[in-house]
């Protein structure tokens, strides 16, 4: 391992300059960015708006850590408490995780990669940009003028008969963002199936391509059913129809069979795409080809396949049947294969490869290994004996934050530091980004490494006072919090700043391979200015330094 | 590749198949008035099942349409008896009072 890069990826010789005409300078009008139909604007535009909700969000989480700062309930009310983490949930999971890689490295990212101008639908996809902002304001506003107390699954028979909160419009702005969804995944599909540049065959396809059309499926095939759902609560709630209260003859674990059949694989249309970006990042900076390809390629359909069939793993002590138990928990232990696959061949990848550890790889690596803990806990909740154990307690907690948090956002956040250089033109401060990758790292670990302890000795989740032996390990939690804050608000004012001033990057800052890098950055409006052929596997360094335009 | 072909119903066709499915409606409120026990449940369903087919094959244009939109409206369908088969699997194995 001595033959690690110390330094940025090469940055071009000759002072670069930016293209002259260029999508970002195409037009400066308020209109030219509203109602834009450039898939480029339209990432930009999501990326302000998912970072405004991960903000809000944020904050929620960070008042929550202050309050378990104690065992006593003493900074807000346990009410508050209840508010709060509802509104950090709803927004975290269908207003950032879920969006997030899509969105903005998606609708950025994918027809560059495909060799193509724009995505299949290019007006669908600001209706649906339309549609998140406009669900994602109903929402706030009810989270935070009325409140919702119910958590972010709104489990009946609470969030029907009980529930004094503003649950109904909340559901409501979750509902209209779901076609958002849908729209978006709708939108991948097709281009993917129709707009690849000649020669761009299925399996010379880069691997976030592939995720991104598994997580499309996902989209497509279990949003409606969370979209049903929510209207089935909401038809119970205002006009007393018996689905789930069973003094109406209704089924109160039915709703949560059909809310998991959504959001179990909605916590693949989260991890997905960043797995897909851990492959490009993976293989930018070690050089070399994905161990294994296709195989990796493929492993991203079997999840999103077996994703469907788990989700009764969250109903093992709610009642479900035993029998119902024992196959939702021998089928949620299939996931762990094409998990794994992917971490095996990432290491793979890495054996021997040329390594720069610059900050999108640090972001990649730190990815793998949280994704990894946090998989193998997964394990531990799908065993039904142990789950009755650890069932809502802090141990559920930090097994999905691992996911979620130490996954999903380490893998957002690499590949928009992967990807910025294209995005703007221009390069962020590397120690900067190395520092905040690697500060993202440590203060994940300190948040959430003392819940699995905490959890493991059984304190609950979901209160907002707790009994004081837990205390140590609450604080380190609470510090690490902090320190995650940090992070988080660090890359915000670098990448703002590189924005308009950060050194000119050029089409390609990393010597990557994929088409989207054999274009100035940022691109002119229509990606390519003549459209590109593709002559090689995905991948193949020789390919790429000879397609260098 | 063509996925999609231009052609479909005329607008008297659509029209067509739309008064049969509104007649298909007032036969399954017609037969809901009739108390036939198991049978209730059975011809609901296949009322059901045919007007799903007429939407399908018409007003989604299925009957036009290539290969590849096949396989997804299949998987639509596919992925919708996942939700039920494995639902079923806690219903109908369930003892006790509940
Ligand atoms: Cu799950």
């Amino acid at each position: 391992m001595n033959n690690i890069a110390s330094m940025p990826a090469s940055p071009p010789a000759e002072a670069a300059r930016l293209p002259a005409r260029h999508y970002l300078n195409e037009a400066h009008t308020l209109r030219s960015w509203f109602l834009t139909t450039d898939h480029k604007r339209i990432a930009l535009l999501f990326l302000a708006s998912i970072t405004v909700f991960f903000l809000i969000a944020g904050v929620a989480a960070l008042l929550m850590r202050l309050e378990l700062l104690t065992p006593e309930g003493d900074l807000v009310q346990a009410e508050t408490y209840n508010r709060l983490f509802t509104l950090h949930g709803v927004l975290m999971v269908w207003f950032f995780l879920i969006p997030s890689i899509p969105t903005v490295l998606g609708n950025f990212a994918i027809p560059m990669m495909l060799g193509a101008r724009d995505l299949a639908f290019p007006r669908l996809n600001l209706i649906s940009w339309y549609l998140f902002v406009g669900g994602g304001t109903l929402t706030l506003y009810s989270l935070i003028k009325g409140g919702v107390d119910t958590g972010w699954t709104f489990y009946t028979p609470y969030s029907t008969l009980y529930s004094n909160s503003a649950v109904l419009s909340t559901v409501a702005g979750v509902f209209v963002s779901g076609f958002s969804s849908i729209l978006t995944g709708l939108n991948f599909i097709v281009t993917i199936h129709t707009l690849r540049a000649r020669g761009l065959t299925w399996f010379r396809l880069p691997l976030f391509i592939w995720s991104m059309y598994a997580t499309s499926l996902i989209l497509v095939l279990a949003t409606p059913v969370l979209a049903i759902t929510l209207l089935l609560l909401a038809m119970e709630r205002f006009f007393g129809f018996g689905f789930f209260d069973p003094r109406l003859g209704g089924d109160p674990l039915l709703f949560q069979h059909l809310f998991w059949f959504y959001s179990h694989p909605a916590v693949y249309i989260m991890i997905l795409p960043g797995m897909g970006v851990v492959s490009e990042l993976v293989a930018a900076f070690s050089r070399r080809r994905v161990f294994g390809y296709k195989v990796v390629a493929f492993s991203s359909l079997a999840i999103a396949v077996y994703g469907f069939l788990v989700w009764g793993h969250h109903m093992f002590v709610a009642g479900q049947s035993p029998y119902a138990g024992l196959v939702f928990s021998a089928l949620s232990y299939l996931v762990a294969i094409p998990s794994a696959i992917k971490v095996f061949n990432w290491t793979a990848t890495l054996y021997k490869g040329d390594i720069s550890l610059d900050t999108p790889m640090l972001y990649a690596l730190g990815f793998i290994g949280l994704f990894t803990i946090g998989g193998l806990t997964g394990l531990f909740l799908a065993a039904l004996g142990l789950d009755v154990h650890l069932t809502d307690t802090y141990f559920v907690v930090a097994h999905f934050h691992f996911i979620m948090v130490g996954g999903m956002v380490m893998g957002y956040l690499g590949g928009i530091h992967y990807w910025w250089p294209k995005i703007s033109g221009r390069l962020y401060t590397e120690w900067m980004g190395r520092f905040s990758a690697i500060t993202a790292f440590v203060g994940f670990n300190l948040t959430f490494l003392p819940q699995f302890l905490a959890g493991y000795l059984g304190m609950p989740r979901r209160y907002w006072a707790y009994a004081p032996e837990y205390q140590v390990l609450n604080v380190m939690s609470t510090l690490g919090a902090s320190i995650l804050g940090v992070a988080y608000a660090f890359p915000l004012i670098y990448l703002t700043w590189s924005f308009w001033k950060g050194q000119v990057a050029g089409p390609n800052p990393w010597e990557a391979t994929g088409l989207e890098w054999r274009t100035p950055s940022p691109p002119p409006t229509h990606n390519f200015e003549t459209p590109p052929r593709v002559t090689g596997e995905a991948y193949e360094r020789s390919h790429a330094a000879r397609g260098e335009a | 590749m063509a996925v999609n072909s231009k052609e479909g119903l005329s607008p008297a066709g659509i029209a067509l198949i739309g008064i049969v499915l509104l007649a298909l409606l007032a036969l399954t409120i017609a037969i809901a008035r009739f108390h036939w026990g198991a049978w209730n449940l059975i011809l609901a369903m296949a009322i059901a099942t045919v007007k799903l087919i007429l939407i399908a094959l018409y007003f989604m244009r299925l009957r036009y349409s290539g290969r590849t939109l096949w396989v997804f409206a299949a998987a639509g369908f596919f992925w919708l008896l996942i939700l039920v088969g494995l639902s079923l699997s806690d219903y109908l194995t369930r003892r006790g009072p509940y």
